[in-house]
């Protein structure tokens, strides 16, 4: 009787583990089938344009990079910056768990109390409108945490003899930062950054009332530094509109093939990276 | 050495408000949440925006009940909770109990992968395969039926198949590390007195790992009411009652489909809607800190 009881759950836990794989090969396989057919040179490097009936995406694809461009310019260094404060000069107490309980609060807030928030702050109150500017202020604030808690990881890592050492050689804190925990806890804060423009690219509903849905190319070298400032759509929110709205399946399959591509990369990448920090700190 | 020690507190300095951007951050999101959420409600009145159903917005006497909306995110999150949690931790069971190295490095990296799926691929695979084998099912079910409105599958039970595998990742990676933390000694223990691995590991180890596993739960939910693009693409477009086969609008996605063109006081309105949800967010917040303190203190 036990046994037959043990082999049920053993088969349930088999076949709910199996799950996951089958859902994730069967989303995998659908997009590609379904969006390989879209994916050109074309596709990539113009713009849809309801006049030729030309279908690209190279509109949306700059504005995806402008906006992880501006917004890790901005995150990084508040992210490692809130991280060093935390594991290198706060001391336990009150101020460090009330900016513990801030970061986990802003971690589990959705992503489209964000988008509201920064309709209102940054596009509204701060004048920005609809701007792929207003769009990275807003992620700033969704992907700080996720830059912060790698950095700690990172500088938790970096052995106390390394700053005992230098400050003991007669360096300043700063200088200790700066040349020793920095470059050492490099490979955390390359991941927690590469996780972030993960995030940035896979999001969606922080950009529909942020950043709008523009899918031009800016024009020429002028262009592209106007372009924070006006209205642009990512892919994700191309993509959205293409299954939705404009009802072009052929484009929305298109831009979630691309999509895949990038998080595939980016989780090898994260991987591998990780892979050769602990292979290193064996050692 | 005077330049010195300037820079040592300049560099402090800097480094305490990159640390206080995120108390900052999430101060100006709650005041703006209040700020923008509450005029529609002292118009409106509390009680005919909470208790009434009827959604119409733009009809020339506009009504803003929103019970439907509030319901349809509740029991969306909790329907998607009471399918995905088990498949969840029964995974999270085989990742760190039964899984060979081989294996389990399969079924991690497709968990990891799933995770960062962005959620507008899921809506768009909810919508070109979920959507059409719900139909087949709703057509067989209503067959003959005039009173039952057809959905085409855009209905409340895609909106929650889809949330139940969105959930997945985060209930199984939390659920599986907690599981793990288990002592060996525990384990051992209860082979020794002659339980089978199974019946170890549902009567000693899941229980041990209690907690771990209902914080995983309690970030599940809070992922499945947040969510919005993937719900907004698989759910329909109407504000009715949450039954399976009815097109439905949760708190989330009503923002996203009015927003962009509402005016006034609808606008308002998907404002408070946003504060309803955030209020929703930030209780299932404090309960997982609660857990976590909770936790560390053990």
């Amino acid at each position: 009787m036990t046994k037959v009881k043990d082999n049920i759950l053993k088969f349930l836990i088999y076949l709910c583990s199996a799950l996951s794989v089958l859902v994730l090969i069967g989303i995998i396989g659908f997009v590609f089938v379904k969006g390989i057919g879209s994916v050109n040179w074309n596709f990539l490097t113009s713009v849809t344009s309801a006049f030729t009936g030309n279908k690209g995406i190279a509109g949306n694809l700059v504005n995806t990079l402008l906006i992880i461009i501006i917004t890790m310019i901005i995150a990084a260094p508040i992210g490692i910056g809130a991280a060093i404060y935390l594991n290198e000069y706060a001391k336990p107490g009150k101020f460090v768990t009330l900016i513990e309980y801030a970061a986990e609060t802003l971690s589990g807030i959705p992503s489209i109390i964000f988008g509201l928030f920064g309709m209102v702050f940054f596009g509204e109150a701060l004048g920005f409108g609809y701007s792929l500017l207003t769009g990275s202020f807003t992620l700033i604030l969704m992907v700080l945490p996720l830059i912060t808690r790698n950095t700690q990881e990172a500088l938790k890592t970096v052995p106390d003899s390394y700053r005992n050492g230098a400050v003991g050689l007669g360096a300043g804190k700063w200088h200790m930062i700066r040349t020793i925990l920095i470059p050492s806890a490099m490979p955390g804060i390359i991941t927690g950054s590469i996780l972030a423009i993960g995030r940035i690219v896979g999001e969606s509903a922080a950009l529909l009332f942020t950043a709008g849905s523009a899918k031009l190319l800016p024009a020429g070298f002028p262009g592209l530094l106007e372009k924070p400032f006006q209205s642009g759509g990512t892919l994700t929110i191309q993509m959205y509109l293409s299954a939705t709205s404009e009802g072009d399946f052929d484009t929305a399959f298109g831009i979630a093939v691309v999509l895949l591509v990038i998080v595939l990369a980016i989780n090898v990448l994260t991987k591998v990276l990780t892979r050769k920090y602990t292979a290193g700190k064996e050692r | 050495m005077k330049r010195k020690a300037i820079i040592e507190k300049t560099a402090e300095v800097i480094f305490i408000i990159c640390a206080a951007i995120a108390i900052l951050a999430v101060c100006s999101i709650t005041f703006y949440m209040i700020f923008k959420g509450t005029p529609a409600l002292s118009e409106i009145g509390v009680s005919d925006f909470l208790f009434k159903t009827k959604w119409a917005p733009t009809a020339s006497d506009p009504s803003y009940g929103i019970t439907y909306i509030i319901l349809s995110s509740l029991i969306g999150t909790v329907m998607a909770i009471l399918i995905g949690v088990p498949i969840a931790l029964l995974t999270a069971v085989f990742l760190s109990e039964l899984a060979g190295k081989r294996l389990g490095s399969v079924v991690r990296s497709a968990v990891e992968l799933l995770a960062a799926i962005p959620s507008v691929i899921y809506g768009l695979i909810g919508m070109m395969v979920l959507n059409p084998a719900i139909y087949v099912l709703e057509k067989k079910i209503y067959g003959g039926d005039t009173d039952h409105t057809f959905t085409g599958g855009s209905c409340m039970l895609s909106a929650i198949i889809v949330l139940a595998i969105m959930i997945l990742p985060t209930v199984i990676s939390v659920s599986t590390s907690s599981l793990k933390a288990v002592n060996d000694s525990l384990r051992s223990a209860s082979l020794a007195l002659g339980a089978t691995k199974i019946q170890t590991i549902f009567k000693v180890v899941i229980p041990a790992a209690k907690s771990g596993i209902l914080t995983g739960v309690v970030l599940g939910i809070g992922r499945a009411l947040g969510e919005a693009m993937a719900i907004n693409m698989v759910a329909g477009g109407a504000v009715n009652l949450p039954l399976p086969f009815n097109s439905v609008r949760t708190l989330t996605t009503q923002i996203v489909s009015e927003m962009g063109y509402a005016q006034g006081l609808h606008r308002q309105v998907l404002f408070t809607v946003g504060l309803i949800l955030y209020i929703f967010i930030m209780i299932v917040n404090y309960i997982l800190l609660r857990a976590r303190k909770k936790e560390a203190l053990k």
